[in-house]
């Protein structure tokens, strides 16, 4: 016989669980993933693999011997994090530095706190930014895509797109258009990079699978996306461009090249550090397209991804203060 | 004879400074890139707090209560020139490092804070008793917390001027956050968790 439940409403389940929410983001990233693997080779691999296998161990022996609680892992949420932290590193990056961030991630930006949900910034970006400021010289070593050709620790190495971009316009540097990768191989990830930023058009193809199986909303990737080409288009239109460089093809570059689209769909919109109302979420996505912007274009950074939504997960409990009206409340009427 | 012990063992373990009181926060995290930044730091403070400790409980009667900080703070202050000047006289090296940070032990919570809550209302055995407790305690929390943050930001520890320390692990494993603010929060609030669970 079924046990009686007496609960205050709503009664109605969807059926939706945290499992299946994680298991549909880890299937949007795959598309970008496939097109790592072709690209980097077995530091792709090997880098996913650690990073992945660290984030759970982690979360199990805290929850287990720390917390001494039942241990959460099978909501795959630490699976993912350790997937999203890898889709954030250089594929080449030393196994250790990897573990570490891993270990960061998960005891530092989620255990810490009380475990998930109870985050205030995500848990995969602690990590990384983590490593950046540790170990600046190894973070910021981007191997060239050559695919399995390439052995793991003496893969070339160069700059990423963004670098060039900013020396563009900070530098002055009319030499920098010169190595710039061409549009479409931006689209398509051929260039130096994160392992999971690269392949644009994979990361769009996952975000707008996400949209609509409707695990997010389409708030905060458009809204920093199109700060972000608003940002770039001004810079193109106040003529601070170099020759050889048209405003739209500037707008594309920004768009297209660094850990935007990752961000954008797959790291601003962890549920638990995003705000809640329609409203709040598009000031969220400007937020990070103002910041991003600023640290591409005047930062001492190539990147200001991670560090942009970071800064605006720090702003989420203020923009939870935005609510939607109580059902049945009175609207005060003005004469 | 066990009120002055208790006076004495206060300061380094019950109302530990650093980490029982949460007071001087600013010293504790910016001067505690390594250990032996954090215990000059400390060993600074500590002479301030003794001396200031008993001029003020000797002074306790005299001065008048509407006046009593801006009192305090001129015998404080007073310390603290001495402490500069004697340290840039002998200790180059550790005054270059700690820079600002020695002039603004005036305004370190923790040396007004047992003036006004303990050496205003004891006698002067007692106050020097408090002014070392409290003293040794800081001095060991920012010594701790400067040997962890130094061992991971650096790999070494102890390392002071031309003195390179025990080398601990390479260079290349350092991790440079823990030199950097970021790192003092993280290490300080570990510590701080670590210490509260030992309490228990």
């Amino acid at each position: 016989m079924k046990q009686l439940i007496v609960a205050p409403a709503p009664h109605a389940h969807s059926g939706d669980t945290v499992r299946r929410n994680m298991l549909l983001v880890i299937l949007a990233l795959l598309p970008a993933y496939v097109v790592s693997v072709l690209e980097f080779g077995w530091g792709a691999l090997f880098t996913t693999l650690i990073s992945i296998v660290a984030c759970v161990g982690t979360e199990w022996l805290i929850a287990k011997y720390i917390l001494k609680e039942e241990p959460t892992i099978g909501d795959l949420s630490a699976v993912l994090t350790g997937l999203l932290l890898a889709f954030n590193l250089p594929s080449n990056l030393p196994w250790w530095i990897v573990l570490i961030g891993a270990v960061v991630a998960i005891a530092v930006g989620k255990m810490t706190f009380g475990g998930l949900g109870q985050n205030p910034f995500n848990p995969a970006l602690v990590g990384r930014v983590f490593l950046l400021i540790s170990f600046p010289v190894q973070m910021t070593t981007w191997p060239l895509p050559q695919g399995f050709n390439g052995s793991y620790v003496d893969a070339a190495t160069g700059a990423t797109p963004l670098y060039y971009l900013k020396q563009m316009v900070k530098g002055g540097d009319s030499d920098a258009v010169n190595h710039l990768p061409d549009l479409w191989n931006s689209l398509l990830g051929v260039m130096g990079g994160s392992l999971g930023e690269v392949c644009a058009l994979a990361l769009i193809i996952g975000g707008v699978f996400l949209i609509c199986t409707k695990v997010i909303t389409w708030h905060i990737p458009v809204s920093i996306l199109l700060t972000v080409t608003l940002i770039a288009a001004c810079i193109g239109w106040t003529g601070m461009l170099p020759e050889g460089m048209t405003t739209g093809q500037y707008v594309a570059y920004q768009l297209l090249t660094g850990g935007l689209m990752l961000g954008a769909f797959f790291m601003a919109t962890d549920y638990v550090t995003s705000p809640m109302t329609p409203l709040a979420k598009l000031i969220f996505g400007v937020g990070i397209g103002v910041i991003v912007m600023v640290i591409r274009l005047r930062g001492a950074y190539p990147e200001g991804m991670s560090f942009a939504i970071l800064i605006m997960n720090a702003c989420v409990p203020l923009l939870n203060k935005i609510r939607p009206k109580r059902f049945g409340e009175k609207v005060k009427t003005t004469k | 004879m066990s009120k002055a012990l208790n006076t004495f063992t206060n300061g380094l373990l019950k109302e530990n400074p650093t980490f029982g009181l949460v007071l001087g926060m600013c010293p504790t995290l910016a001067t505690t890139t390594s250990a032996v930044n954090g215990m000059s730091m400390g060993l600074a403070t500590m002479f301030v707090l003794i001396c200031s400790n008993v001029v003020i409980s000797m002074l306790r009667n005299l001065i008048p209560d509407k006046v009593h900080i801006p009192a305090y703070i001129v015998v404080i202050a007073s310390f603290v020139t001495m402490v500069q000047l004697l340290m840039q006289a002998y200790l180059p090296s550790i005054y270059e490092t700690l820079g600002l940070f020695i002039p603004l032990i005036v305004v370190n919570c923790i040396v007004l804070g047992r003036a006004e809550a303990f050496a205003a209302k004891n006698g002067v055995g007692l106050s020097a008793l408090d002014g070392i407790g409290m003293g040794l305690g800081f001095t060991l929390s920012l010594t701790v917390l400067g040997a962890v943050r130094e061992l991971l930001g650096s790999g070494m520890i102890f390392a002071a001027g031309d003195y390179a320390g025990l080398t601990i692990f390479p260079e290349d494993y350092k991790m440079l956050i823990f030199v950097l603010a970021p790192g003092a929060f993280i290490a300080l609030a570990y510590l701080m968790a670590l210490i509260n669970k030992l309490r228990k």
